[in-house]
């Protein structure tokens, strides 16, 4: 395939190809169209796919790649929309791009207006006031193979010269059909038509011309998704729905437990023999003692986690990239209307599992400002993945594996399990406060699109899991390894006479002190606080920050994180720790963001003294019951 | 696939049983909304057939042109169908 389908006689017009300023498209259509896959094809970049609606909340901006000397063309990847009249934040992103009201954002230059080509009598409404706009556009017809597979059939010729614009039919997940794509990107452009569009407020009008103008393009709608209707008859069962949602959380429980461990162990053993053979070719020195502690001892109890956090990650890609995840969303409706809220807020919800900025973020999609704001209050109670190594540490330190349910959920697993479901509690706690008080309102219908489910590919989830690496250790080489280079420097001050101190009269040791009256009656000691003190940055940094003091420790250095910390921690203590991790909000990055999103200090300031409140007082509270029941 | 059923006397798109299909004949719910539905295909004169529920049945799902979407019951209720008649495809 080669040539744009242009329309005959209408006007094709080659701008100039070079220029001071690259050429900037648009990516437009409507949500879970496609748009992020042939914007990632395009560009080479990794912007998130998933396979439910709303998953672009922010426009993204990137570089195509293209063949041959040409302007520079720059494309912006943008929210999903059903028409230009936006009704939620994410919406009203792509209205300002394509207004030109964006700050920072010039007004595009062109359009890549995408369709799925699966549905596209109701896509094809998008067109009218896309193509109103008077930008040069090219109509991607989305997601070819699907309509090929299905029986469904469309004429994108015919359709360019009814529309007066190029159109090119695609299969962006497959990288076909995309020369025509690079063409028009690389200059040849449609002028702006000249069309009779409907009148856009007339939304049946809309529909009318956009069924007509399929028609007149011989589009066969294709048959309904065979796979999609017997998967929901097993996934939405009265019966076996709720049955199979539990067993994939029990799974995904005791696979990132028992599947894990040797993978962990794998990366203990590697850490903890270069370490040691990095200390006996060493010469004794400051430098090595920074290296051993801090570097060893800090970053690399971090990077033990790595495996299981992949495999949290590839559980979420799964559910994610399947179409599963909509299913969820509509199962978890009726436990988030007791809460005051609706289906639509469990999709950024179940996102704040991996991590609560994006879920943040990805609260734009809710359309009631009230419902927005409750859920991204809320958002940081859900267990990120942050959390994951603080709770897998303690549990594996302080609780004995057993069998609970046979081969299929361990003691370990159920007490991981426990705090998961804490810390939805809390959520669901602080939501119901919230809606049947200051945020209380009527809220917009809840209204979610289901896609059909589709197979997840394994290049998509790879690319998934090797980028994740790459945040893990990134920051573990960043904000971890700068935590303990810092606590080591601050465990070797003052000097005394040329001399290193103890770590008790360190100022580390000091500023311990100075914590650990407040953190006692939670069951910690100085080092724990110090832990959480610095763990206010990001929370797996108590873990680097342990290991970094213990290392230091000559007693405990030779034990073992967790055999340390069996010494020093009472199971009281154990408990208290876990709880706090549960309730407080220690990420700057999560403060940050809702600052952003709320536009302003309030709503961060509020959440930041609630869930530090609840921690504290949880904390206390726990540890009063466990010193109690166990002597 | 068989034809879906007729349902003998809905009222509302809630009144529909699983499998049965209506035309919809009006939308009672602030503009801003009933406009959203409308562009998804939830037009006056569209036939919308009742697929799965939820478990529990709330929210239930309906299928319009070929795509499923969720909606709460209370919602459905405010969308009127008349049947019988025959619809948009
Ligand atoms: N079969 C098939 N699936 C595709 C194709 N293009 C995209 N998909 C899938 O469609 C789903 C949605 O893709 P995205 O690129 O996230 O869609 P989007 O338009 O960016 O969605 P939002 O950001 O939510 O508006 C993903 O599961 C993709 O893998 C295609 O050409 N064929
Ligand atoms: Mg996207």
């Amino acid at each position: 395939m080669s040539g744009l389908h242009g329309c005959e006689g209408c006007p094709v017009a080659a701008l100039p190809i070079t220029g001071a300023t690259p050429r900037l498209v648009a990516l437009v259509g409507p949500p879970n169209s496609g748009k992020s896959t042939l914007f990632n094809r395009l560009t080479g970049l990794r912007q998130k796919v998933a396979n439910f609606p709303g998953v672009t909340v922010e426009q993204r901006r990137g570089r195509a790649r293209l063949e041959g000397n040409h302007r520079e063309v720059v494309l912006i990847d943008l929210p999903g929309v059903y028409s230009l009249i936006p009704r939620s934040e994410d919406e009203r992103v792509t209205r300002d791009v394509l207004a030109g009201e964006m700050a920072g954002t010039p007004k595009p230059d062109a359009v890549l207006l995408i369709l799925d080509s699966t549905n596209l009598n109701r896509h094809l409404v998008l067109a009218a006031p896309v193509l109103s706009l008077g930008l040069p556009t090219l109509v991607v017809l989305n997601m070819a193979d699907e309509l090929a597979d299905r029986g469904g059939a469309v004429d994108p010729e015919a359709l360019a010269t009814r529309l007066g614009v190029p159109v090119a039919l695609v299969s962006a997940s497959r990288g076909e059909g995309l020369e025509m794509v690079r063409e028009f990107l690389s200059g040849a452009v449609g002028l702006p038509p000249s069309l009779d569009l409907p009148v856009l407020a007339d939304i049946p009008k809309c529909r009318q011309w956009a069924v007509a103008m399929g028609d007149k393009a011989g589009y066969s709608q294709p048959a309904p998704p065979v796979w999609t209707r017997r998967l929901d008859a097993v996934f939405l069962h009265p019966v076996a729905g709720p049955l199979i949602f539990l067993a994939v959380v029990v799974a995904v429980f005791q696979t990132i437990f028992s599947a894990a461990r040797p993978l962990m162990d794998a990366v203990d053993h590697a850490v903890s023999a270069s370490g040691a053979w990095l200390s006996a070719v060493l010469p004794a020195s400051a430098l090595k003692s920074l290296l051993i502690e801090g570097v060893w001892g800090g970053v690399g109890s971090v990077v033990i986690f790595l495996p299981q956090i992949l495999l949290l990650f590839l559980f979420i890609g799964l559910l994610e990239d399947s179409g599963y995840l909509a299913r969820a969303a509509l199962i978890a409706d009726r436990t988030m209307r007791k809460a005051g809220l609706q289906g639509k807020s469990f999709l950024p919800l179940l996102s704040a599992y991996a991590c609560a900025v994006p879920a943040v973020l990805a609260a734009r999609t809710i359309e009631n400002k009230r419902d927005r704001i409750a859920t991204i209050l809320i958002a940081p109670f859900m267990t990120c993945s942050a959390r994951l190594p603080v709770y897998t540490l303690i549990i594996a330190a302080f609780l004995p594996e057993r069998p609970l349910l046979g081969p299929f959920l361990g003691t370990r697993a159920a007490a991981m399990l426990g705090l998961y479901v804490l810390g939805f509690v809390a959520a669901f706690g602080t939501a119901r406060l919230l809606k049947s008080s200051v945020l209380k309102s009527d809220g917009a219908p809840f209204l979610l699109e289901m896609p059909p489910y589709r197979r997840p590919t394994l290049r998509q989830i790879a690319l998934r899991m090797y980028d994740r690496a790459k945040i893990f250790l990134r920051r573990a080489g960043t904000v971890i390894l700068g935590v303990a280079v810092v606590l080591w420097i601050l465990a070797h001050l003052p000097l005394s006479g040329g001399k290193m101190p103890e770590i008790a009269n360190s100022v580390a040791g000091t500023i311990g002190r100075l914590i650990e009256p407040f953190v006692r009656p939670l069951g910690f000691d100085w080092r724990i606080g110090i832990g959480i003190v610095m763990s206010l940055a990001a929370r797996e940094v108590i873990v680097g920050t342990l290991g970094t003091l213990y290392g230091m420790d000559p007693k405990a250095g030779s034990e073992g994180l967790q055999a340390a910390l069996r010494h020093d921690l009472t199971p009281g203590g154990a408990v208290a720790l876990l709880v706090f991790f549960a309730f407080a909000m220690q990420c700057l990055s999560t403060v940050a963001v809702v600052r952003r999103e709320t536009g302003g200090w309030k709503w961060p300031a509020v959440q930041f003294a609630y869930m530090g409140l609840l921690a504290y007082s949880g904390a206390f509270i726990a540890n009063r019951l466990v010193t109690l029941f166990l002597g | 696939m068989h034809a879906p059923a007729v349902s003998t006397n809905p009222a509302s798109l809630d009144d529909l049983a699983v499998g049965e299909s209506g035309v919809l004949s009006s939308i009672d719910l602030p503009e801003g909304d009933a406009n959203r539905l409308m562009e998804l295909g939830f037009l006056p004169g569209a036939r919308i057939t009742a697929a799965r529920s939820a478990p529990g049945g709330d929210p239930r799902v309906f299928r319009v042109d070929g795509t499923e979407f969720a909606l709460r019951r209370d919602t459905a209720r405010k969308l009127r169908v008349e049947a019988g008649k025959e619809g948009a495809p």
